[in-house]
């Protein structure tokens, strides 16, 4: 189980207001309570991943949605595609 | 092992600070793990370029590193390359997190029909878009206009009143063809209704300014009003001022299925005219019956 404390101490460069609007929009879905979020370690990656499309390729919070609305759809066919049997 | 760092974002050996970043920037987006999912040279690549930019983008690894201090790897610390971390669980399951409400499933549907029908199976025709300019009074009281489209072929479209500049008509089996036995498209036309020069819509009504001389305000008469319907014949009351509103009931937008007919307001004007001898000394003489300041109140709004 990973806490809002674990979160920062493992993505580095982590700013309390970036996660508490990514949150808000949706970008990141923790489970459970509002006041005491609890994080999978998938939601880890997608931080460092938000932050990456951020930082690094110069995504503009903008444009964020959009990326990552096509990446959640590609990565949804492409989990349709294995159930399915057609990618080995 | 790893490449020239230099070579690998393309770049000469002067390259600088700005265009290491936006050859790094461009070739990142390109090869990025989770824009190129299933495709592991790019994730290599991505390796690549990722870690050659963090050497060339921090001037005294650079400096070193152009000195032959440290080789291409680096060495100090890992590459800060993204290394596909995300990947690995919005693959699998516990992806279903961040999968799109809704319309995902239509995508996949929209796939595999697409996929599923035969060639030879009835298609839809494209529908067509046009544009048509409306006199204005084909837009107050409705008509037929005539839309000839860019292959020749004529369209008759049905005006109905009251429409609005940027309002799309549909003429349903007026597009493209079908092909195989399916339905032709539609035809989507966008309105664009002219200004007019005495008229001024406002909702469903007409705002028209009347100009009337000095004797027709002051003792009233019958004049003849224009209105897009054809002329009528108004009484003005006696004692009309300018800026006076008379309302012609039913006279602008005509009624179209239950909207009723708009109306016609006249705003009255008032114009003195030509200079006359007769009604200066008239008025020279004219003491009046209730004087009065028309500019009282002003100076307090000010």
């Amino acid at each position: 189980m990973i806490t809002l404390d674990i979160l920062y101490t493992r993505v580095a460069g982590l700013q309390p207001e970036d996660l508490r609007r990514w949150i808000a929009e949706g970008y990141v879905r923790p489970e459970a309570e509002a006041d005491a979020p609890v994080f999978a370690e998938i939601d880890v990656e997608r931080v460092r991943l938000i932050l990456e499309l951020r930082d690094r390729l110069a995504v503009d919070e903008e444009a964020l949605p959009v990326v990552l609305s096509l990446l959640d759809q590609v990565y949804a066919l492409r989990r349709r595609l294995r159930e399915l049997g057609t990618e080995s | 092992m790893a490449d020239d760092p230099y070579k690998t974002l393309g770049l000469s050996r002067d390259a600088t600070p700005e265009a290491i970043k936006s050859a790094y920037r461009k070739l990142a987006r390109q090869h990025h793990p989770d824009l190129n999912p299933g495709k592991p040279e790019a994730e290599a690549k991505f390796k690549a370029v990722s870690a050659a930019h963090d050497l060339l983008s921090d001037p005294e690894r650079r400096g070193r590193f152009d000195r032959g201090e440290i080789d291409a790897e680096g060495q100090e610390q890992r590459p800060a390359g993204y290394g596909g971390g995300y990947r690995r669980h919005a693959d699998a399951a516990q992806g279903e997190r961040y999968a799109e409400a809704g319309g995902f499933e239509d995508i996949f549907a929209d796939m595999f029909e697409a996929r599923g029908r035969a060639a030879s199976a009835p298609r839809r025709g494209r529908d067509g878009n046009y544009r048509l300019a409306v006199p204005f009074r084909s837009a107050v009281l409705g008509a037929t206009e005539r839309l000839t489209l860019p292959d020749g072929q004529v369209l008759d479209v049905k005006i109905p009143p009251g429409v609005v500049t940027g309002q799309v008509l549909r003429l349903r089996g007026q597009g493209g063809p079908g092909r195989n036995g399916g339905p032709a498209g539609d035809a989507l036309i966008e309105l664009e209704v002219a200004e007019h020069p005495l008229y001024r819509r406002d909702g469903m009504d007409l705002r028209m300014e009347l100009p009337v001389s000095l004797a027709e305000a002051v003792l009233g008469a019958a004049v003849e009003v224009p209105t897009p319907a054809g002329t009528l014949r108004v009484t003005l009351p006696a004692g009309s001022d300018t800026g006076r509103q008379i309302r012609l009931r039913g006279k602008g937008i005509a009624a179209a299925g239950s909207r009723p007919a708009g109306d016609l307001f006249l705003t009255l004007r008032v114009v003195v005219g030509k200079p006359d001898a007769a009604l200066e000394s008239f008025l020279r003489s004219w003491t009046p019956e209730h004087p009065q300041d028309p500019r009282a109140g002003l100076e307090a709004e000010a």
